[in-house]
């Protein structure tokens, strides 16, 4: 710790802050452009200068300058900055003055206006009169990829956005070409950035260069209402902000929230937005003749009732990637209610058995925990896109520590460097058994970090033991003998938001029913009757033979051709509905807007359906829908917390005995842009995709 | 003036041979080993108590830089690194000693290792110095044959050097951006703290010194401290190269003592000034970045590190450049704010955009096509950058203009005046003096 007088003020700080934190700790507001406590110093705005005593007669760089580096006074006296002398106010009006000479007055035209940074510490700190009388720099704007605009005459050069993309996102693609006057952000060539988290660099421009490319000139901020939500786009739960105007999401942006997704949200998750408004589902279908007709609630629910009451108890539900806690509970008792257990949420034969304890399931060290570990393999799983952010924090902690990393399944580009070590489950089992000089790494790790992704949990084609075997396998690395105390290693990684919410209230097969590959087996052999697809899209439609398919869901996907009903429902955006993440920490999102047209909320069209049976659930509301959830999981009551795995479990899980011999590990994600029914209906997605395939392309 | 005798670069025109046996003929290579049995903390102390001030420009006394080096190896290699990116125009001395004397270079790198517990030193060569560089290295060759230098060489001391070519920008003879531009990266300053005796290149203590700072080294050795630091005034002692460029007679870079003034020294080494001393109009003094001084101030200046001071202005490199009154002053000085708009690095704000404005002021001051008032903002930019920036080209950038207004603000006047007389309301017509 160090002391340092603030203003006057005295603070103790520890030695490392830098003056900028310090004056933070005294409560001084020092105005800045490039640093960002997240990126490294760059030290180039020249906004953050403050007067220090003691050091040499002009300002510093608070942002640069650490306590530690200030002497003391002659007697001992602490050092001492200030942030409001003249010589201070001078320097920000200088350095503001200069930012602005060649900045475009495009204020009224910029879609950063109202939350600039340049405007707002224009305002705050700069003076009103304009010296400059010569001709302002020109830039050309360029291309850096469809989602990112860019309005180069409006850079600052902070670099913030080549430094996001080469520290965090861990691509060298963009960089400050020329120098002096003429220096230009660019990407080499102007190719797109092929990064899954570039639009992070919309946010962290401090101007209107780098802006959304979707969303451009479409609202302005203060025009917008702002709800907190849950991204769904994947099982990270990243926490965002749902911009929307009237019955219209404009824009997502991120939360912070430093246990799941710091400040980064990756692309899907922020430009999904557009998918929002395309292809949806907004009133009821009923197939008639072969053909969907449009049909009232009434018709719908009565065709799906009448259904129901003939085939008894042989009713299955196959629950999607989207699906919230609220309407798997609802469906799983509506099924119940019938006398049919056949519920599931899992991929095709999943080796997650319902026997499972949740520490099977869950990501157990979670994902800040991943900056304690000392080795991390990953199995069977390409976090890039199937996590960007856990991909993202797999990077920070390499960057920071340096550790070994290795993969055991699809070989690519994870922007950190690691031993590739086979792409099966006999390589697991070598692995395990110590071989190969990663084995010795891995036994002497005290945090062992074992990802094991979806594509080495589900083997359609081998059955349930290969999976099984797998987490079994993953245990056993989990639980080595110098396993530091209390550390629960076993990470699985699942790519869908509804999954480890689905387990947890158990929307997996009971009493009698059977896994979701089964069901679509029986009903292809017409032992199953009804099949409910809870915006389940990802499953085979063309092998459910004549089954009665209700699709409960909001967009026209495959579920939705294949559905002899269809009963519209809610996006994530436009409900509220629990979500429980990969790590198994609970979160709720908030209805930004209203479903459109006939469309309800999903919880709802199943409690409507049970009345239409005549076994009518027993709530009426989502508030006593959910009072009925807690009651018999109490963990799901506890938001943005994590019920722990147990270590003890996974101890137990590492005891199986491994029947597998062999199975292939890839990765469960193939297009990262096109993985839900909501990013294929968007078009921003699609061209991503394009883009994607292209610069893949060049690549090879 | 300096005799003879007390020439440290006898070899500057190459008159003699450069290469090593030439070099030990004027005495190079003589007793190095002595020197480095020594130790390290007797080589420093010699030079620091010679009162050597780097030569690079800023005068920082060469004893005490090398003394920031940290005293106990915490497993981390030193470095030296030699600034040889000699850029600054007006400034042609440290390419004569790499291309007739580059010996005393070689040897001096020894030494400075040997007293900065480094076994590594990078040259830094500017990109222009092509021939300068094969010469260099070709010395460097010779030196590694004779096991002058190298693994288990004949002083004791191992020592590799490392030529490196730069590229042919201003800016990376900025120590920081030199050793960012050595790594392979693009020559921008970095910040400071940490200071390059703490970090430097990759990393690692490092110390960065001009070519004729360390060339020196190994003759104050050989002559005793006490010889050096009884050359020239205190605080500004020794022998220095001088060069002087523009309207003298013989324009010539030549070594001499420290305080003698600057009209013997223009009368003795250049032949007088273009049309005598009367038609001198202005000097500036230690190369581009230091501020102009009036000729009439000029003539009694003691040049040294202090009598420049004294002026406003700065001793810099020594490289002086003369103007005679056939000179367009404010264009002079545009020419300067051109360049250092054009070498600006793009890093920090105030140089990057304050650099442009002011050469674009100027371009109007030239003309005449201003207001008066301006000349005050002008100024207030200036001020507005220098002590702002990263590195000090912000500071060399603003000087130039700074000097100009402080001292030629009645022709700035004058020009303003005589495009205001001359214009209609149509606008600008040619300058009466062109009828």
């Amino acid at each position: 710790m160090a002391n340092i007088k603030v203003d006057g003020q005295l603070v103790e700080v520890p030695d490392y802050y830098t003056l900028m934190q310090a004056a933070e700790a005294a409560g001084a507001e020092i105005p800045r452009f490039c640093y960002h406590e997240r990126l490294s110093v760059a030290g180039n705005c020249r906004m953050c200068l403050v007067e220090v005593k003691g050091g040499p007669p002009k300002p510093m760089a608070s942002c640069a300058m650490s306590v530690k580096d200030l002497r003391l006074g002659p007697n001992g006296e602490p050092p001492e900055m200030f942030t409001n002398t003249p010589m201070v106010k001078k320097a920000r009006e200088g350095v503001m003055e200069f930012l602005l000479i060649n900045h475009p007055l495009d204020c009224p035209i910029c879609d950063q206006g109202g939350e600039c940074d340049l405007q707002d510490q224009a305002m705050a700190y700069g003076v009103d009169k304009n010296r400059f009388s010569e001709n302002k720099r020109a830039v050309e704007d360029k291309y850096i990829g469809p989602l990112v605009k860019t309005s180069m005459n409006r850079c600052i050069h902070c670099t913030r956005c080549v430094r996001f993309t080469t520290e965090v996102a861990g691509i060298a693609e963009m960089g400050l070409l020329g120098r002096g006057e003429d220096a230009e952000i660019t990407t080499y060539l102007e190719k797109a950035l092929s990064s899954e988290l570039q639009g992070n660099v919309i946010d962290l421009c401090p101007v209107g260069a780098l802006t959304s490319k979707p969303y451009a000139f479409n609202a302005r901020p203060w025009e917008l209402l702002k709800t907190e939500s849950i991204d769904v786009m994947d099982a990270v739960g990243c926490n965002i902000r749902v911009d929307s105007r009237g019955r219209e999401v404009m824009r997502i942006l991120p939360r912070i929230n430093e246990a799941i997704n710091e400040e980064w949200i990756s692309d899907k998750t922020r430009f999904i937005w557009d998918g929002l408004k395309s292809q949806r589902l907004d009133r009821p279908y009923v197939r008639k003749g072969g053909k969907l007709l449009p049909a009232s609630w009434e018709e719908a629910l009565s065709a799906v009732a009448a259904r129901i009451k003939k085939a008894g108890n042989k009713v299955g539900a196959i629950a999607g990637d989207l699906a919230a806690v609220e309407e798997m509970y609802a469906l799983k008792a509506l099924l119940a209610s019938i006398g049919s257990g056949m519920t599931d949420v899992r991929p095709a034969m999943s080796g997650i058995d319902p026997s499972m304890p949740r520490s099977a399931y869950i990501f157990n060290p979670t994902i800040a925990g991943i900056e304690e570990a000392d080795a991390i393999v990953i199995i069977g799983a390409n976090p890039r896109k199937e996590a960007a952010l856990i991909n993202a924090r797999i990077r920070k902690t390499w960057r920071a520590k340096g550790l070994p990393i290795a993969v055991i399944g699809e070989q690519a580009d994870l922007t950190y460097t690691y031993s590739y070590l086979g792409e099966g489950l006999e390589t697991l089992t070598d692995l395990v058994a110590g071989n190969g000089s990663f084995g010795e790494t891995l036994a002497k790790a005290q945090r062992p970090l074992i990802i094991v992704g979806e594509s080495a949990v589900s083997h359609a084609t081998l059955g349930k033991q290969a999976g099984r075997d797998t987490i079994a396998l993953a245990a056993k690395l989990a639980t080595g003998s110098n396993v530091a105390e209390g550390w629960n290693g076993l990470a699985l990684l699942h790519n869908a938001a509804s999954r480890v919410g689905g387990l947890d209230i158990g929307f997996v097969p009971h009493d009698g029913g059977v896994c979701s590959a089964d069901q679509i087996a029986l009903a292809g052999k017409g032992e199953l009757d009804v099949l409910f697809l809870l915006g389940a899209d990802e499953y085979d439609t063309s092998a459910m033979g004549k089954a009665f398919v209700v699709y409960i869901g909001s967009h026209g996907d495959a579920g939705a051709n294949r559905a002899d009903v269809i009963l519209p429902a809610a996006t994530y955006t436009e409900k509220s509905g629990t979500y429980v993440n990969t790590e198994g920490r609970v979160q709720v999102t908030n209805r930004a807007v209203f479903p459109p047209g006939d469309a309800k909320e999903d919880w709802a069209i199943v409690r409507a359906l049970s009345g239409a049976i005549g076994k009518p659930l027993p709530f009426n509301s989502l508030t006593q829908l959910r009072s009925v959830i807690y009651a018999e999981f109490p963990h799901l009551a506890r938001i943005d917390q994590i019920a722990a795995g147990s270590v003890a479990d996974v101890a137990k899980l590492a005891k199986a005995v491994i029947k597998t011999k062999s199975a292939p590990y890839g990765s469960a994600v193939s297009e990262f842009y096109l993985t839900n029914p909501i990013a294929r209906s968007s078009a921003v997605m699609g061209e991503c995709a394009a883009t994607a395939a292209s610069l893949q392309q060049a690549a090879e | 003036m300096l005799a003879d005798k007390d020439r440290i670069f006898t070899n500057l025109y190459g008159h003699g041979d450069w290469g090593l046996e030439g070099a030990r003929k004027r005495g190079g290579w003589n007793g190095t080993k002595e020197f480095l049995d020594q130790g390290r903390d007797w080589i420093t102390n010699e030079v620091k108590a010679s009162g050597l001030r780097g030569r690079g420009g800023a005068g920082f006394p060469t004893g005490l830089k090398w003394s920031f080096m940290p005293k106990v190896n915490d497993g981390r290699p030193h470095y030296l690194l030699v600034n040889a990116d000699e850029s600054e125009p007006g400034t042609c001395k440290d390419r004569e000693i790499l291309r007739h004397d580059p010996h005393h270079l070689i040897e001096g790198c020894l030494i400075a290792c040997r007293a900065m517990d480094s076994n590594l030193a990078f040259i830094y060569v500017r990109g222009e110095f092509v021939r300068e560089r094969e010469r260099l290295e070709r010395a460097v060759e010779e030196a590694y044959e004779a096991k002058l230098i190298g693994k288990d060489n004949i002083h004791g001391w191992d020592l590799d050097i490392i030529v490196h070519h730069g590229a042919g920008a201003y800016i990376c003879g900025e120590e920081t951006a030199l050793m960012e531009s050595l790594e392979g990266k693009k020559g921008q300053p970095r910040l400071k703290p940490p200071f390059p005796a703490g970090m430097g290149v990759y990393g690692n203590p490092t110390t960065v010194n001009n070519v004729e700072s360390i060339a020196v080294v190994p003759e104050i050795l050989r002559r005793s401290a006490g010889w050096f630091s009884s050359i020239g005034r205190p605080n500004n002692v020794g022998t220095k190269l001088l060069m002087v460029s523009g309207h003298v007679n013989k324009p010539a870079t030549f070594e001499e003592a420290l305080g003698e003034s600057f009209k013997d020294i223009i009368e003795k080494h250049c032949g007088g000034i273009r049309g005598g001393w009367d038609n001198l109009l202005a000097v500036i003094p230690g190369g581009a970045s230091c501020p102009v001084v009036r000729g009439e101030d000029m003539m009694d200046v003691i040049m040294d590190f202090d009598g420049l001071r004294e002026k406003k202005s700065s001793f810099g490199t020594g490289g002086m450049i003369v103007m005679d009154k056939s000179t367009d002053i404010i264009k002079a000085i545009w020419r300067i704010s051109a360049f250092f708009k054009h070498e600006s690095c793009g890093q920090c704000t105030p140089c990057r955009e304050g650099t442009g404005w002011m050469m674009r002021v100027m371009e109007r001051m030239v003309e005449g096509r201003a207001q008066k008032r301006e000349i005050d903002m002008l100024f207030e930019v200036t001020k507005q950058i220098e002590g702002h920036t990263i590195c000090a080209l912000g500071d060399a950038a603003a000087w130039p203009v700074q000097g100009l207004i402080r001292n030629f603000r009645d022709v700035i006047e004058q020009r303003i005046d005589q495009y205001t007389y001359s214009s209609t309301s149509d606008g600008a017509v040619p300058s009466i003096a062109a009828e």
